[in-house]
Parts: structure tokens; C-alpha cells; sequence
């Protein structure tokens, strides 16, 4: 037994230092296997000699090893969705500077721009926002497609949308950031509540939306589009829009600071943006939009060119710098008014469908008024835009000598500010409700 | 009394050789635990942005409404998941060891496969049958115009975790009642007890240190799994809350790890609470042999009952699997009660690939479940048969993993090992012997609870015969400790290797690369795309399947010993 286990120990060890082989490019990575695999195959081909190896890791969890690994860095490269990780990474002085090969390339996709303007990172494929939804759902329970984010507050969609927290999605942060700019601070949260009225559920993974709508327990998500075009692709009976409030942002690469293989790491990026890198993109199971506008007269029928598509150029401008200085604010924000207190938001909106629905027709002032309270206690907002970005709520969350409270202590004022609202909005629509019958 | 029949030079070697295996197994535990897991968990008696050392934190805890629900919630849900993995268990153990009962060996396999679903997919699998658009909620709307909410809320949690973690009541029970002496049973018979009040008065209390055993591995492991409620979308209790928090916010900030705090000394309070329980009753029996209880003939009516039983209950926990292997053979599942079309083609895409995840995942799960039954052993040998000073605290430690989440552990290694590197400038932490003990580690209080129940029902009279007719310590454990409880010691293998196997969260901090990675990273990377979910589902098949024979083939050993002590008689 102490024979084999020393064995065991002897070959564990060859086992690893032969995956350290000469040209190998080491990529940490929060992209799906069937994204991956095509780009390594058609890279591998491309570039004889070089082998990529692989790290799969949430967004998150990958800037967390990147950070703790800093010491005694053994990754190439970094490549995810999320522009704030790259930032992040930035800040932490963890990415180092290179200037790519490729030509031809544009600077800015909507109105986003496309690379990092120190030579940091850089974007090699666009993504949207939008809704998808599963047809035979929405037959089956008699609902509409929606096209808009203000069709998803009607009293049809009740118990029918889901969506991923933006504490834990990356890219549904930027969803919810984009709606904040697009639609202003009060209006935005009033949007996103009065639709969280309807939510089925608030998932925890970004992919659990688009998987939820594909197996039908779910009828729409609000979702980034390729999670979309990938199902549609792979055979999923579901749709995908872009509203008319969206923004596209880029998916981003960047060498790692003090990469063990940087030559081989600036090979993969210069491939990447390459065309030939750039048209595996439209392989069925990846549908990304390519950032080289070159490739597009071979794009697959159904996905959109951002580039002359008229929808994509009325996009919103998007503040990057406002959307990163009140991430961890906005997220708070959204957990504790909407994803904690899902029940009591639920049942207030509930009770107000219920309530515009007995209205519709007649002409009772009372009930209306009660009803136009009940709206404006739901879609209230605990602080201002201003107050979001004040040193004294910032520096609470993040660490600082400004704060005048704790997180914790924070997080317990809005959501106790929300349920208070939500149980007396209930009430409003219910005695609303008792008026009319 | 052992103590007076030995020599003084005797005891003093035996004493030092007792403290020197102490010794070894609080450093195994320092090392690979309390350090790693502490340099994380400090940060719960930090102050955010100065890191100036304070209990505000906890304060704060107990402030806040949402983590007080979240609090509530978890005892419940983990207690009503006891009620009900008892009610699945308890059954299939019975009828499995009392009676004759054809396919025994099987049933014991396929009621310990809930245990070895692999994540993402049971719960992909479970919603395409029991959620609100499931196969079954389809098919009640369509011919009775109603559906029932199995996946919602706590509900659903406690559905989940039920159908998920009964095999640690029915393993551990079942190993009881194969211990209990049959003479127990006969003299009982004989002084005119049958029936039922016979099962009351003499087989339930004997089975009772594997039940409670099993019980509180059920409640602190539902009451710390943070898996099951994400996936359902229950996110108002304790586990997923420290993990939420840890993973979104960021290692900055002190409540996750306040969270964690709180879920430790909870789960070290209900093992502790077991042990209580337990404290002054023997229920080691002296006579060994003979096979355990005598088994029954089933008369005719009884055995359509138990068979009954056994297979309403072994379809309902093997309905994930049933899912799974459905979903790795679909082409298209979508809002349907059954999929679109079959194909073959996730298994020819997973074929290649998953030969190396097959063999990490073997050598990863075999090493951990071995040294989890060393450790295990020598902890439960120290406690229950030794009188050292602080032998309880090992115990304490190594159960306290239960509630160190993975990923906090996982993090833990990286900052604690990172630093540490070979001379070729490979760090420490990147070895596959990290991810190894990583998973003994998380593993160790499972076989530790097996043993522990094994090692309570021997009696030490036995050993204490041995040493009287001139056997020496190392000898009596060889010759009468470890035979007698070997099927204890496989169980607790069993269980170790089998949920190693599956394991993912502190695994994906700690594999560095593909060639390194189990079958759990391999099928954590399929699981994340709409093309990936057959293949996902087929490679999740494939370690069902492996686990389930290495399994199946640990019973018959568990069996064949169990006759060849019995015929040695």
C-alpha cells in the first residue's frame, strides 16, 4: 500500500510538470467549453507548435485567482465577457501592455469603445442585451412575445421572467447599468421593479436564465444575446430581441502581467483578431459577434451586423466610469430591494395588477389614487443617484475612513425601507381592490 | 481495568506510540485545515478597510433581518429534510437487512446512487421532471388541470436534499443492524417479545448510534450545502448567503466569513448534540459473528408490501438519474413531458475526452477516501479507546470541515501553499496532491461518522481479552479491531470516495489545467452553453455509472466479509 501510494505521489508530480510543455499558452477563461474548444482547435492548427491550455472559471473567481496567485503568476492570459474585470485587473496593475497586429478594426462598437485606451485589454467579439423566451411557453400559457422593456411590467408577464442576480452576472449588471443610464436613476429602478414584480425567480448563475428558458420552466429571460443565438442555433424552440434601450459591450482578451508565455500569449491574441479567428466566432454553438467588420458578408442567416444594423447605432451612450464607481452599490441595491425581498415585491405587484384590472373601465377616483400610491411605494428607491455615488455609502462598502455606516448596517436600512414600502402598497391595491367589488 | 492488567513499561510505550498518532493527526489537521481555512475566516473579526481586529461584525449579524430569516430557514429546512430522509431510509434498511430479500446487495447500491449526483446536472435533470413545467406538472395540467409545486421554495429545498443525502441514514443504519448480534434478537424472542414491540425494544436501540450517526450528517450537511437551495433559487439561507457573499462581493468582506463562522459552530454544535445523545448508553454488543440479524422469510402478502415499498421508494430517489440519463440520450427537451428525439451523439462527443477525467477522477476520489479512512480511523481509535488529553478536539476539527465551504477552502490552500514552491518554481498549490487533500479533507467527517458508529458497537471487552492473552496493542487492533470493523472502514471509503468523486467547489479553485482536471470540471465546463447540456448529461451518466460499480463492487466485499466472520464462528 505505501508502495502505491508513493507511486501515486511520483506520478502525480510527472504529470504535471510535463503540462508545462514548451509553447504552451496558459488562458484563464469564463467562456463555455463549446466556445473554447473550436477557437483552440482552429488556433492550434493555425499556429503549429502551440498548445492552449484551458482554465475554466466564473469571471469572478477568476480575477479572485489571478489575485491571488500574483506571486508566482503561471497564467497567459485572461479573456471574459464582463469590460469591469479587465478594469479590475487593470487597476491591480495585473495586465500588461501589448499592441495587436490585426487591421482594420474599429474603435467603437455602439457607442462602446472597443479596446482599452492604455493597450490593456481588447474586445474581439460585441454582445448585446435583450429578451429571450421559449415559444412553446408562451403558446401554451397565451402570453405575447415581448419587444420592449416596459411591455415586461404588464400583468400577462406575472410569474413569467427570470433573469440573473447582477451581484453575480457580470454582464446582467451592465444589463441593469445600461437600463439605469438609458432610462435615469428613478425611472430606471422604477422599470426594473415594477418588471421584478413579475419575476419568477432571480438565478444565481448567468447561465441559469437562458438554460431555465431553454427546458421551458421558465417562459423569458433577460439575458446577454449569444446565450440567445447559441440556443437558436442549437436547436432550442426560442427567440431572441434587442429592446430599443441596450447597449453593445465587448468581450474582452488581455496578457497577464509577467506571463510565463508572452510571446505565445500575444500569438493567440494577434489570431484572435485575425479573420480567420475571427469567423470561428459564427460557429453554431459560439454565435458571438465578430468585432472585424470584414467578416460579416459570411455571417450566418439571423445574426444581426452591429455594425449597419439601424438598431444598433440609436444605442445609448454608456458612462463606463459611472457604471464601475457604483457597481457595488447598484448590486446591493438590486439584491436587497428585489432578489431578498422577491415574495413581498411579488405580492404587491400582484395585488396592484389584480387592482388595475378590476379599474380597467371604470371610473372610480379613490381606487385610482389608492392604486397610483400603491405604484409609487413599489418603484420608491431608498437613496439617490447622487447619494449612490457619495464617499460616505462608497466607502462603506468599499473600505474607507468616509463611511457613516457599516455594509451591513446598510443593506438592513434599504431592505427594511423595501419591505415596509412593498407590504404597504399591497395593502393600497387591496383596499383599491375592495373599493371596485 | 486494561490499564491494571499491563505492565507499567508496557503502557508507557503504548501511551507515547497513542501520542505520537495524535500528534500526526492534529498536524494533518492543522495543516490542511485550521490554517488554510483560518487565514480565510479571520477576516470575519476584521473592520472592513482598516483590518483592525473587532466583533462588530457578528453584532451585525444579528441585526439584520435577512440573515436572521436565512437563519430560521436553514435549522428548518435542515431538520424537515431529517424527517423526511428518514422516511426513505429507514424502510429500505429494514427490509434490506431483516429479510430475505432478493436483490439486497443491489438495492443498498441504488439507494446509495442520490449521493453521487454530480452538480449542475441533478438539479438540470430534477427540474425537467418535478419543476413547475416538469415532465410530471405537464402531464398532471394536461389530464387533471392542476400541478403541484415540488421545486418551490423551502419546499423544494427540503424535497431535494432529502431525495439527495438519505443514503447517510440508510448506510449507516443498514451497517447497525448488520452488526446487531443475532443471540440480542433470539433472547428477546425468547423471553416472548416479537413483532413490533421486538424491532422497538431491542433492534432501534441497537441501531441507534448508526441512525444518529446518519441523522446529523443529514441535517449538518443540508444545513451547510449551499448547492441545492442556489439551484432552485432559494437564496434566503445561511450557506448560499456566506457564499454569495464571498463570491460577489469579494474576500473583503468580513460578513461572508461571519456567515461561515456561524455555520461551523452549528454544525460542530449538532455533532456534538449526537454524541450527547449517545452519552451514557453502551450499545456495544460482546458476542460477534454470526452474520447479524436473523433474516426472515417474507410470507407472501408481506413481500408484495415490501417490494411495494422498495420500489415506490427506490423510483423516486433514483428520479434524477432517471432524468439524466434521459437528458444525455435527448436531442431537443423543451417544455415537453419527454424529449423531442434521441441521439447518441453526446456520448461520441464525450468519449475521448472523458478517459482522462475518468482517470483523475479515480486516483482523486481512491487517495482521498484512503486517507480519510486512516485519519478517520485513528481519530475514532483515539477517541473512543483512549484517554488523552484534547482527543475530542480532533474530533471537533475534523467534523468543523463539514462546514468550511469550498470555495473557502479552496482559497485557503491558494494563499497558504501559493507561496510555497518547488525547486523548479512550480508552486505548491498548483500540485493535483493539493486538490487530493483538499477532497480528504472535505470528505474526512463522513467516513470519520461511519467508523465512529462501527467502532461504538465493539465492544472493548474483546480487545481487552486479546491483550489479556498476551497480545499487544498494535496486534489487537490488527487482529480484532480492524476485522470487526471493516465494514465500517468501507463504508467509510465508500462514502468518502464516492462523494469526493462529484465534488466541484474547492476542486475548481485549486485544478490548473485540463489534463489535471476530474470529471466534475469537465462536466462544470459542458454545463455552461445550450449545446453543452447532452453532452454535460452524458459525462454526468459516465460518473454515475463509475462510482456506482465501484460501489456495488465495495458491498459484496462488505457482504463476503461479513459471511466469512460468520462462518468462522
Amino acid at each position: 500500500m505505501k508502495r502505491f501510494l508513493l507511486a501515486l505521489g511520483a506520478g502525480l508530480l510527472l504529470s504535471t510538470s510535463a503540462a508545462w510543455a514548451q509553447g504552451t499558452v496558459t488562458v484563464v477563461t469564463s467562456f463555455s467549453k463549446d466556445m473554447t474548444d473550436p477557437i483552440k482547435a482552429a488556433f492550434e492548427a493555425a499556429n503549429p507548435g502551440y498548445v492552449l491550455d484551458v482554465q475554466n472559471r466564473n469571471t469572478n473567481a477568476g480575477v479572485t485567482y489571478i489575485e491571488e496567485t500574483r506571486a508566482n503568476n503561471q497564467v497567459d492570459l485572461f479573456w471574459a465577457s464582463a469590460p469591469d474585470a479587465f478594469v479590475t485587473l487593470k487597476n491591480l496593475n495585473l495586465l500588461s501592455q501589448f499592441q495587436p497586429s490585426a487591421e482594420g478594426l474599429p474603435d467603437t462598437i455602439g457607442s462602446y469603445s472597443v479596446n482599452d485606451p492604455d493597450g490593456y485589454f481588447f474586445g474581439f467579439a460585441a454582445s448585446g442585451y435583450g429578451m429571450m423566451w421559449n415559444d412553446r411557453y408562451l403558446a401554451a400559457n397565451g402570453i405575447d412575445a415581448p419587444s420592449e422593456w416596459d411591455d415586461l411590467i404588464d400583468a400577462q408577464y406575472h410569474d413569467h421572467v427570470i433573469i440573473a442576480a447582477p451581484s453575480r452576472s457580470g454582464t446582467t449588471h451592465l444589463t441593469i447599468e445600461t437600463i439605469l443610464q438609458g432610462e435615469g436613476w428613478d425611472g430606471g429602478w422604477a422599470l426594473l421593479k415594477r418588471i421584478g414584480g413579475n419575476f419568477q425567480q432571480v438565478s444565481d448563475r448567468s447561465f441559469g436564465v437562458p438554460d431555465a428558458v431553454n427546458s421551458g420552466q421558465s417562459g423569458i429571460g433577460i439575458v446577454i444575446d449569444f446565450f440567445g443565438f447559441s440556443a437558436m442555433a442549437s436547436g432550442f424552440p426560442v427567440s431572441f430581441e434587442y429592446p430599443s434601450v441596450t447597449t453593445v459591450v465587448p468581450a474582452n482578451v488581455a496578457i497577464v502581467a509577467q506571463a510565463p508565455n508572452h510571446d505565445g500569449a500575444a500569438t493567440f491574441i494577434d489570431f484572435l483578431l485575425s479573420e480567420d479567428g475571427q469567423l470561428v466566432l459564427f460557429h453554431p454553438a459560439i454565435q458571438r459577434l465578430p468585432i472585424n467588420p470584414a467578416v460579416y458578408d459570411r455571417a450566418p442567416e439571423g445574426l444581426p451586423n452591429p455594425f449597419v444594423d439601424e438598431k444598433f447605432q440609436s444605442m445609448i451612450t454608456f458612462d463606463g466610469g459611472l457604471s464601475s464607481a457604483r457597481s457595488a452599490v447598484v448590486d446591493a441595491l438590486f439584491d436587497q430591494t428585489i432578489t431578498f425581498q422577491l415574495d413581498n415585491l411579488r405580492a404587491a405587484v400582484a395585488a396592484i395588477h389584480s387592482a388595475e384590472a378590476a379599474l380597467d373601465g371604470t371610473n372610480n377616483a379613490e381606487a385610482q389614487a389608492l392604486v397610483d400610491e400603491a405604484i409609487a411605494l413599489v418603484v420608491a428607491s431608498p437613496i439617490t443617484d447622487r447619494e449612490a455615488i457619495s464617499p460616505e455609502i462608497v466607502h462603506a462598502f468599499e473600505g474607507g475612513d468616509q463611511a457613516s455606516a457599516r455594509q451591513s448596517q446598510l443593506e438592513q436600512a434599504w431592505a427594511s425601507f423595501a419591505q415596509s414600502n412593498y407590504a404597504a402598497a399591497r395593502d393600497k391595491a387591496q383596499s383599491a381592490l375592495a373599493l371596485l367589488n | 481495568m486494561t490499564e491494571l492488567s499491563l505492565a507499567p513499561a508496557k503502557t508507557r510505550r503504548r501511551v507515547s506510540g497513542l501520542v505520537l498518532l495524535m500528534l500526526a493527526i492534529a498536524a494533518f489537521l492543522l495543516l490542511f485545515l485550521l490554517i488554510p481555512a483560518g487565514t480565510v475566516i479571520y477576516v470575519a473579526f476584521t473592520e472592513k478597510g482598516t483590518g483592525a481586529l473587532t466583533l462588530v461584525n457578528f453584532l451585525d449579524f444579528f441585526e439584520n433581518d435577512l440573515f436572521k430569516r436565512a437563519f430560521v430557514n436553514s435549522v428548518y429546512v435542515s431538520a424537515m429534510s431529517v424527517v423526511w430522509a428518514s422516511i426513505f431510509a429507514l424502510p429500505l434498511a429494514v427490509i434490506t437487512t431483516r429479510f430475505e430479500f432478493r436483490g439486497a446487495v443491489l438495492i443498498q447500491t441504488l439507494g446509495f446512487l442520490p449521493l453521487i449526483m454530480p452538480p449542475f446536472v441533478g438539479a438540470v435533470a430534477m427540474m425537467l421532471l418535478f419543476g413547475r413545467n416538469g415532465s410530471v406538472n405537464l402531464l398532471l395540467d394536461q389530464y387533471l388541470g392542476f400541478k403541484l409545486p415540488f421545486m418551490e421554495g423551502l419546499n423544494g429545498v427540503i424535497f431535494v436534499q432529502s431525495l439527495h443525502y438519505f443514503p447517510f441514514i440508510l448506510v449507516n443504519v443498514s451497517n447497525s443492524l448488520r452488526q446487531i448480534d443475532v443471540s440480542m434478537e433470539e433472547a428477546a424472542q425468547n423471553l416472548g417479545s416479537s413483532g413490533f414491540r421486538l424491532f422497538r425494544k431491542i433492534v432501534f436501540p441497537l441501531a441507534m448510534p448508526g441512525y444518529l450517526a446518519g441523522a446529523a450528517l443529514v441535517f449538518v450537511k443540508v444545513f451547510d450545502d449551499l448547492a441545492t437551495p442556489l439551484l432552485l433559487n432559494v437564496t434566503d439561507m445561511l450557506a448560499p448567503q456566506a457564499y454569495l457573499r464571498v463570491t460577489s462581493i469579494g474576500l473583503s468582506d468580513p460578513m461572508g466569513y461571519v456567515i461561515a463562522t456561524i455555520l461551523i459552530a452549528v454544525s460542530v454544535f449538532a455533532m456534538w448534540a449526537s454524541v450527547a445523545l449517545m452519552r451514557g448508553k453502551d450499545y456495544a454488543t460482546a458476542q460477534r459473528g454470526g452474520g447479524g440479524l436473523a433474516k426472515r422469510k417474507l410470507k407472501p402478502r408481506e413481500a408484495v408490501l415490501a417490494y411495494g415499498v422498495v420500489i415506490l421508494v427506490l423510483f423516486l430517489v433514483l428520479s434524477p438519474h432517471i432524468g439524466l440519463l434521459l437528458l444525455s440520450f435527448a436531442t431537443i427537451w423543451s417544455f415537453s413531458p419527454l424529449p423531442d428525439g434521441y441521439t447518441l451523439a453526446h456520448y461520441g462527443r464525450v468519449i475521448g475526452e472523458s478517459s482522462i477525467y475518468i482517470k483523475n477522477t479515480l486516483i482523486y476520489a481512491s487517495a482521498a477516501g484512503l486517507i480519510d479512512v486512516v485519519v478517520g480511523g485513528g481519530i475514532a481509535y483515539l477517541v473512543l479507546r483512549t484517554k488523552l488529553f484534547g482527543r475530542q478536539w480532533l474530533d471537533w476539527a475534523a467534523t468543523a470541515a463539514l462546514a468550511v465551504p469550498g470555495v473557502v477552502l479552496g482559497i485557503g490552500y491558494l494563499r497558504t501553499f501559493y507561496g510555497v514552491t518547488l525547486p523548479d518554481g512550480t508552486p505548491l498549490a498548483t500540485l493535483p496532491i493539493m486538490v487530493i487533500l483538499a477532497l480528504a479533507i472535505r470528505r474526512l467527517p463522513y467516513a470519520l461518522r461511519a467508523i465512529f458508529a462501527a467502532m461504538q458497537q465493539i465492544s472493548v471487552s474483546l480487545e481487552e481479552a486479546a491483550e489479556n492473552l498476551g497480545a499487544n496493542k498494535a496486534r489487537t487492533v490488527r487482529r480484532i479491531v480492524i476485522p470487526l470493523m471493516l465494514g465500517g472502514l468501507l463504508a467509510g471509503f465508500v462514502t468518502s470516495f464516492a462523494t469526493a468523486a462529484v465534488e466541484l467547489s474547492a476542486t475548481l479553485m485549486l485544478i490548473q489545467s485540463n489534463s489535471d482536471a476530474p470529471i466534475a470540471y469537465g462536466l462544470y465546463m459542458f454545463m455552461q452553453s445550450p449545446a453543452g447540456r447532452g453532452p454535460g448529461a452524458a459525462l454526468g451518466v459516465i460518473a454515475v455509472l463509475l462510482v456506482a460499480v465501484c460501489t456495488f463492487a465495495s458491498h459484496i466485499i462488505i457482504e463476503r466479509s461479513q459471511k466469512s466472520l460468520g462462518l468462522k464462528k
